[in-house]
């Protein structure tokens, strides 16, 4: 069962929180951005990740079930099409609340939510590299290299050629250096608080 | 139905009154090196507009 939210309603009764929710999700997809109070933007995350998530299966049954949400075709067309391939490399956190000055009319708590639009740091290594990372696929890549090993043994047994096996060292060295840089960063940064301190 | 017995010293008054108090907003420095203004915790900052290295909102 999921826990139920906490507090009162928005709105005030079940109806009128379904239907703000419902026109808060669509504003939301619509304008990518909206400013609303944090109590509605807090509310509202889990909602509308919800929603890109069925979004980015894109099957009918997925589709079907944002339309009782969402009525605007319009929008459901931009979620499916646009929305759900652009958060394909994110597993969740698909958005983001940033707090802001309160509103001068009531001082209510103001805050913006607005759908991520960076890239996640592993999908932009990945695309650097142009491969995937090596525990990902270490099964697969396990299975290939094996072959690739022999066929080049077998190549060299035939002809002289050093290229294919140098090449087949660098790719496999390339991840191991990357992962010695990161703890040396973070030895620095211990180092500077310690001046600092 | 229930009366105060009796009056309420101006002493009494005041000493209630007294201990409401203001309490002064906490700020900081924004994080962005190019404006430095005060401004609340975990808030965009209201005189640039960014937070986190964001862009968030268009500053007043």
């Amino acid at each position: 069962m999921p826990t139920p939210t906490k507090g009162p309603r928005l709105g005030g009764s079940p109806a009128h929180e379904r239907l703000m929710l419902a026109n808060l999700a669509t504003s939301l997809f619509t304008h990518g951005r909206i400013t609303t109070t944090e109590a509605k933007a807090k509310r509202l995350r889990p909602y509308a990740e919800k929603l890109i998530s069925k979004a980015k299966v894109g099957d009918l049954h997925n589709r079907r079930e944002i339309l009782k949400v969402i009525r605007d075709k319009d929008i459901v067309h931009k979620l499916f099409a646009e929305i759900g391939p652009q958060f394909a490399d994110r597993s969740g956190g698909y958005t983001r609340i940033t707090k802001t000055l309160p509103r001068k009319g009531d001082n209510a708590p103001m805050a913006v939510i607005e759908l991520v639009a960076e890239q996640t740091v592993t999908a932009e290594a990945e695309r650097a590299r142009k491969t995937k990372f090596a525990k990902d696929e270490a099964a697969k890549a396990a299975s290939t290299e094996e072959t690739k090993v022999e066929d080049a043994a077998a190549e060299d047994a035939d002809q002289d050629a050093d290229a294919p096996e140098s090449a087949t060292k660098d790719a496999t060295e390339e991840p191991a250096e990357g992962a010695d840089e990161a703890p040396k960063a973070e030895d620095k940064k211990d180092e500077d608080k310690k001046d600092e301190s | 139905m229930a009366v105060p017995k009796r009056k309420m010293s101006r002493s009494n008054t005041r000493s209630r009154r007294a201990q409401w108090k203001t309490a002064a907003v906490h700020l900081v420095a924004c994080s962005n090196r190019a404006c430095r203004q005060p401004k609340p915790q975990h808030v965009a900052c209201p005189a640039c507009g960014q937070y986190d290295g964001r862009q968030v909102v268009q500053p007043a």
